[in-house]
């Protein structure tokens, strides 16, 4: 009993940091229809800012860790949605309107550069910093086995439910969220009512890498660790979070994340940790199998 | 944010300022990857600051910008004041295509005689040939068919352990082992492709990596079965007619057999030549598939599959034969490389090698089988030129498939040539 509530704990924090990176695939495939590949490492391009950030401000003397995190979560936010604004710029725009193979391929590219490049320039070598936050809370005790609540699982659900409220509201609330779902519904006619669209996809990728960087941030203090390479395999976990909650659907996204979340820990627990990537893998071939259109989606219909 | 400009007549104010807000969002960029990076010194990270370089990068990119521009704005100027060429000519460049083609097959065949005696070069060549065809089996799926798979090497795989189980563990020799493994890979193809490639490509994309990934996986976990990390070692190389291609002595070697001298390059050289006659019957095989009905459908799935579907063809078939093709042609090419290297590992399987065949197609163009030999050959030998070369290598690839997807969708030797093309009654072709 303690184990799974523990597991359970460590489950909801993953995929907290699993639904703010879905929401950045679900946003973009609803609104230019792909599937941003390269998403995952605008993700790790963030781990790599905070790295840099939170070893700047132990360089310049900032003991106040509240202060540290703020700081770190501003500067990762605004450089990573400038990673995110280029990309888009650069490798999908150009792309739009032709064929359906070719932004995929230069997503895929934009990927291994970002990849690439990170390596080339901040090295291949796993990337530690000061543990921070390492206290908990110990709910209560069983046998020898303690169940814990460490303060950085607080601050990672806290900032994701703290979140995902305002992106609500923005998306819901705010003109520029009408603006983006009615380019979501057609972009031509948005167009025609004086938007720009152009802006509004912009923004959209905006968004998407600055929730990013968020996660980003985040798993670089849970885990205390980096490397060029985890961009891709959480990546690959986030998208399968967006296409079981329903490509397109926001709070499905959130929805699938923490199920993704759940099931990793509870599987790497219960079954085997070497095939934990396996789990989410399979979920997602099971869930293109038998519903396609996801928890909360609805089943796409294709046009002429 | 607005760095937007197409009108022909820019001047140089509007030029400068262009160069200037893209080389601002070049120094934003930079700042955190170029200007500042963090060194481990004992266990803490300390921030290093590499300010040239990143007022190098920003400089590039404001003087790369503008050229690019006044390019951009030439090549314009000219289109719009020449008339259109009509479109659909497409048999002047294949009688070109087939002399290259013809002269590429001679100097191919006759590498090996005049480089025997260096094994580098003729090693080199093997691999390259393991790339061209690996591309030509991508190729059917990627470039005719437009499915994306970015699980390619799973395949590959497949068929490298199976040939290293049949043969270490059932005694199994290479000729007998190649079709088996082919099969096996063709069968994962299809288990894989039958419930995905109902769905949009978007999908398909994303399963093949998922699928690949959960294959090396397998391979790295699963140790009484693939032998885990450690791979499996001591595969035996192919042989010709029960002959081996030991050194005299064992009793089967070719050497007496036919009474010649023995070199240690004469096995390289009969590998060399194995895989040459595969990827020519790979090109045969594809080539001629591209005339019956399925092959047609492919390229006619890839352009429009509504049409298709509303014209009666089962798309998900047609689909479904060129995964799990493109997915036999894999595990051949994976059966070879088994039986060169004697040793594999799940290592020699990562998505990076995935990326690196796709990069051969896209780079070559897509759907045309000259391409992917210059794409092999210049994939392959480019890191063989230097170090630095080898390091920058993946950088190059990513940024090639964004400028190449940018420029020229279709590729570089690709013009999206369908292999019909309809001349109506009275007209010229």
């Amino acid at each position: 009993m303690a184990q799974a509530i523990q597991q359970l704990i460590n489950g909801l924090t993953l995929g907290a940091v699993y639904g703010l990176i879905a929401i950045g695939y679900t946003m973009v495939y609803g609104i230019i229809g792909m599937i941003n590949f390269a998403h995952g490492d605008i993700y790790m391009v963030s781990a790599f800012i905070a790295v840099t950030s939170f070893t700047l401000m132990a360089a310049f003397g900032v003991s106040s860790v509240p202060f540290a995190l703020l700081a770190v979560l501003v500067v990762a936010i605004a450089f990573t949605s400038i990673y995110g604004w280029a990309v888009e710029r650069i490798a999908y725009r150009p792309l739009r309107g032709s064929n359906r193979l070719a932004p995929l391929i230069s997503a895929i590219g934009m990927s291994i550069f970002l990849q690439n490049m990170v390596q080339v320039t901040q090295g291949a070598r796993v990337k530690p910093i000061t543990p921070m936050l390492t206290d908990g809370f110990d709910l209560f005790r069983e046998g020898t086995f303690t169940v814990r609540l460490f303060h950085s699982q607080v601050l990672i659900i806290l900032v994701t439910v703290a979140l995902m409220a305002a992106f609500t509201y923005l998306i819901t609330r705010t003109s520029f969220g009408r603006q983006q779902r009615a380019c979501e519904q057609d972009r031509t006619v948005t167009l025609i009512l004086g938007y720009n669209v152009d802006r509004i996809i912009s923004l959209t990728f905006m968004i998407g890498a600055s929730l990013a960087a968020v996660a980003g941030v985040m798993v670089t203090v849970y885990y205390g660790v980096v490397d060029f390479f985890i961009g891709f395999v959480v990546g690959i976990k986030a998208f399968t979070a967006a296409v079981l909650g329903g490509i397109g659907s926001l709070p499905g996204a959130m929805l699938g994340g923490l199920i993704i979340g759940l099931i990793e820990a509870f599987w790497a627990s219960y079954l085997s940790a070497e095939y934990k990537d396996v789990a989410s893998f399979a979920i997602l071939i099971m869930v293109l199998m038998f519903r396609p259109s996801g928890l909360l989606g609805r089943p796409e219909v294709e046009k002429v | 944010m607005t760095v937007l400009a197409h009108s022909p007549s820019m001047t140089v104010a509007d030029r400068l300022k262009d160069g200037f807000s893209c080389a601002f969002i070049g120094l934003l960029l930079g700042i955190p990857m170029l200007g500042l990076t963090t060194v481990d010194e004992g266990g803490a990270l300390r921030v290093m600051t590499r300010w040239p370089s990143l007022a190098l990068f920003v400089g590039i990119v404001f003087v790369g910008r503008i050229v690019l521009q006044m390019i951009k704005q030439s090549f314009a100027r000219r289109r719009a004041s020449r008339p259109a060429k009509p479109r659909g000519a497409v048999e002047g460049s294949s009688r070109i295509q087939s002399i290259i083609g013809w002269g590429g097959l001679g100097l191919a065949a006759a590498m090996p005689i005049v480089f025997s005696d260096n094994r580098y070069v003729v090693d080199t060549a093997t691999t390259v040939l393991i790339y061209v065809m690996l591309g030509w089996g991508l190729n059917v799926v990627v470039g005719l068919a437009g499915l994306l798979d970015l699980g390619y090497v799973a395949f590959y795989a497949v068929g490298a352990y199976t040939y290293a189980l049949l043969s270490t563990q059932f005694g199994w020799g290479f000729w007998e082992a190649l079709p088996v493994a082919g099969g096996v890979a063709a069968s994962f193809g299809v288990i894989l492709g039958w419930p995905t490639l109902r769905l949009r490509g978007d999908y398909l994309a994303i399963v093949t990596l998922g699928f690949g990934e959960i294959i090396r996986l397998i391979l790295v976990n699963w140790t009484d079965f693939s032998g885990g990390p450690n791979g499996i070692s001591s595969i035996p190389r192919p042989g010709l007619f029960g002959f081996t291609f030991s050194p005299p002595g064992s009793g089967t070697s070719i050497v007496e057999a036919l009474g010649i001298d023995y070199a240690p390059t004469q096995r390289i050289v009969f590998l060399y030549y194995v895989i040459l006659a595969l990827a020519l019957l790979t090109n045969l095989f594809v080539r001629s598939m591209r005339k019956l009905p399925t092959g047609r459908a492919w390229e006619a799935v890839r352009e429009d599959e509504i049409a298709c579907k509303a014209m009666g063809i089962n798309v998900t078939n047609v689909k479904l034969a060129a995964f799990a093709i493109g997915a036999m042609l894999g595990g051949f090419a994976g059966v070879f490389f088994a039986a060169r290297q004697g040793f594999i590992s799940p290592e020699s399987f990562t998505f990076s090698e995935s990326a690196i065949i796709l990069a051969i197609v896209v780079l070559g163009g897509m759907g045309s089988q000259m391409g992917v030999v210059l794409a092999s050959l210049v994939l392959v030998l480019l890191p063989e030129l230097g170090r630095d070369f080898a390091e920058y290598r993946m950088l190059l690839f990513g940024t090639a498939m964004v400028l190449i997807m940018v420029w020229r969708p279709g590729g570089i030797l690709s013009h999206r040539a369908p292999t019909l093309v309809y001349v109506a009654p009275g007209e010229q072709a």
